[in-house]
């Protein structure tokens, strides 16, 4: 099909045409480099996914003590003492090989929930909100409902119903998490619907599908990747309260929850077995934020330096 | 072959009207306050013909913003129709309306907020392309660049991101999306009120090279007079959601027949400070009265300088009839006699 071609334009191959457009994803990644602290962020997670899976590897190789095996003859070690690096808990398991194993459940925990809720909060978010009327007013009832329900009790009745697993627990948190993810991308999408370059896109012939996906869904990222970011430490520490209600990740299985509630009783003779755990918990979360910060900023064009 | 097309199809039709809007009505209902609604377009008939450029001017809030989205159908009509092209596009939907989208296009107001902050400006013109399978994608990048020299950017900015440009750039980054698709018909919704006076003469000036090279129709939406005598070949005067006086440019500045019109053309200062001297603008008293809850008969009447009859101007509403001169039409019961 020919292009229709103005009059007052002289031989087009003179300009060159740029091989490479660069896409939002392309860029934000290179702004996203430049932020050191949310590298910082990722380089931590990136350890700790590393040690989640290392330690397995390091306790059959004899390096790291089993972090199951009771020890009744050295409970509550200090740093150091008795060949614990780190001390002992009150049963005499080593604090360092269960705080690198408690990061599986943890890690676990913190991004599958996130992974869980996210395309529930999307499609719920961005339907009520787009299509607005019954549907929204159908779906935003539905949840306000969802969200009247207490998080802790809802989800101590699922996992109590059901046996609790590690499927359970995840799914049990997901499922009272997801609703204020929907209701943030629904009220994202009814400030942005309303924008003139969402119009532009319409009378330029979008279907719905690309106005959702390349309009809407791009601009309410930002808030979208905070949210999931800070939902991380959250969903980390209701798994913990979970553990420490008896009904979370079952017992030997250490979590790094369930070892600061094991732990708080002896705080005075036994620091090492709250305080690691604490600050695992601390970094991660601040490594999340970081990454949060920076995914953010490096998705938002006007942040380029 | 899409220009080889619409050449035969033009001349066969005989219509000089390119867009028709009969009895159009727009209402937004205030929920919560049973039945009350704001009456944005409250009936409006208006002929748009081929090539023209009708400039459409009245206070804000007159309704002008909203009859311009139900022309390019991104509003529905609470009723009445517009014709477009001999097709009715207030029943048109999914892939028929966007067939008809392709041949009317519009320009916003504030080209702060009508370009995707996240898309690069090479991505924002070639939406509409992509939209319309147009070319094969080589082709559709060659002509973004076309697109963005022909309205006097640089070529090679197609990488870059709507907020590296001045306000100017980016209206003229609007006028590029609209005219990529080549359409015939253009809604210029306050295109230049956002811009400062030196950068909207250049885009208007870009607007009249445009219209001339493409063979463009243009309604273009404005509440600076002067900008609209410029550019219009008729001029349209809205008030209260409803249009009180239509015309020819030079008859409606001579000799305006409606009050209204004789008050917004009195405001227009004139660069001659002994005229200028002279000049008695007329005052409107008060504000311009709610779009929810209309004066009865003649909107403009409790405002009216010259509304004087009782029982007439506050009860019968008047029509839409020829007055003055040919082609001009005022709603005012009591036209030209002022």
């Amino acid at each position: 099909m020919a292009l229709p071609v103005a009059a007052n334009i002289e031989d087009l191959s003179a300009w060159e045409v740029s091989e490479k457009q660069i896409g939002l994803w392309s860029d934000a990644l290179q702004r996203f480099r430049r932020n050191r602290l949310a590298i910082a962020g990722a380089v931590l997670i990136a350890i700790l996914v590393l040690i989640a899976f290392g330690s397995p590897l390091l306790v059959h190789l004899g390096i790291l003590h089993d972090p199951i095996k009771q020890n009744v003859d050295y409970i509550e070690s200090g740093p150091g003492q008795n060949g614990f690096s780190i001390g002992s808990d009150e049963l005499g398991r080593d604090t360092l090989s269960r705080l690198m194993y408690g990061s599986q459940v943890s890690l676990a925990v913190g991004i599958l929930v996130q992974a869980i809720i996210l395309p529930i909060g999307l499609l719920v978010g961005l339907t009520a909100g787009y299509f607005g009327g019954r549907i929204d007013n159908l779906l935003m009832r539905f949840t306000d409902i969802w969200y009247a329900f207490p998080d802790l009790l809802f989800v101590l009745v699922v996992v109590s119903v059901f046996h609790p697993s590690l499927l359970t627990i995840f799914g049990a948190i997901s499922l009272v998490n997801w609703v204020g993810l929907a209701r943030l991308v629904r009220g994202q999408v009814l400030s942005i619907k309303e924008k003139e370059f969402v119009e532009a896109a319409r009378s330029s012939g979008s279907s719905p599908a690309k106005l959702i996906l390349k309009h809407l869904l791009p601009n309410s990222l930002g808030p979208i990747i905070v949210t999931l970011t800070f939902g991380i430490p959250n969903a980390i520490f209701l798994e913990a309260v979970l553990s420490f209600l008896g009904v979370g990740i079952q017992p030997p299985t250490p979590t790094w929850g369930q070892m600061v509630f094991d732990g708080y009783e002896a705080i005075y003779a036994n620091p090492t077995s709250v305080v690691f755990p604490a600050l695992a918990i601390g970094f991660t979360l601040l490594a999340f934020t970081f990454v949060g910060d920076g995914l953010r900023d490096a998705l938002d064009p006007r942040m380029r330096r | 072959m899409q220009a080889a097309e619409r050449a035969p199809i033009t001349a066969l039709r005989a219509d000089p009207v390119l867009v028709r809007i009969s009895g159009a009505f727009k209402h937004f209902p205030i929920s919560g306050f049973g039945g009350l609604a704001v009456r944005a377009v409250d009936g409006v008939d208006l002929e748009i013909r081929r090539g023209e450029t009708l400039g459409l001017v009245g206070e804000s809030g007159c309704g002008k913003s909203t009859l311009a989205r139900l022309v390019t159908a991104l509003l529905p009509v609470t009723a009445g129709s517009i014709v477009f092209d001999g097709q009715d596009i207030t029943r048109l939907r999914g892939t028929k309306l966007r067939r008809v989208r392709r041949k009317m296009q519009i320009i916003f107001q504030d080209p702060f907020a009508s370009l995707d902050p996240r898309m690069t400006v090479g991505d924002i013109l070639q939406e509409p392309l992509d939209n319309f399978s147009i070319g094969t994608v080589r082709e559709r990048r060659k002509r973004v660049q076309e697109l963005l020299r022909l309205v006097g950017l640089n070529p090679n900015f197609t990488n870059r991101y709507p907020h590296e440009f001045s306000g100017g750039q980016r209206q003229r980054i609007g006028i590029a999306r609209a005219l990529a698709v080549n359409p015939s018909f253009i809604v210029c919704d306050e295109a230049v009120s956002a811009l400062d006076v030196s950068i909207a003469a250049q885009i208007i000036n870009l607007l009249q090279d445009l219209q001339r090279e493409f063979n463009l129709t243009y309604l273009f939406i404005a509440h600076d007079l002067a900008v609209v005598r410029h550019l219009s070949d008729r001029i349209a005067v809205m008030y209260l959601g409803k249009v009180v006086e239509t015309a020819d440019r030079n008859d409606i500045y001579d000799r305006p027949q409606h009050p209204y019109t004789k008050a917004l053309l009195s405001s227009i200062p004139v660069p001659d400070p002994a005229v200028e001297k002279e000049r008695a603008p007329i005052n409107l008293k008060g504000e311009i009265p709610s779009p929810v809850n209309p004066p009865s008969g003649c909107r403009f009447h409790p405002r009216c300088p010259i509304a004087r009859v009782p029982g007439v101007c506050s009860e019968v509403e008047p029509p839409l009839e020829p007055h003055g001169a040919k082609d001009q039409a005022a709603a005012c019961h009591f036209a030209g006699q002022f």
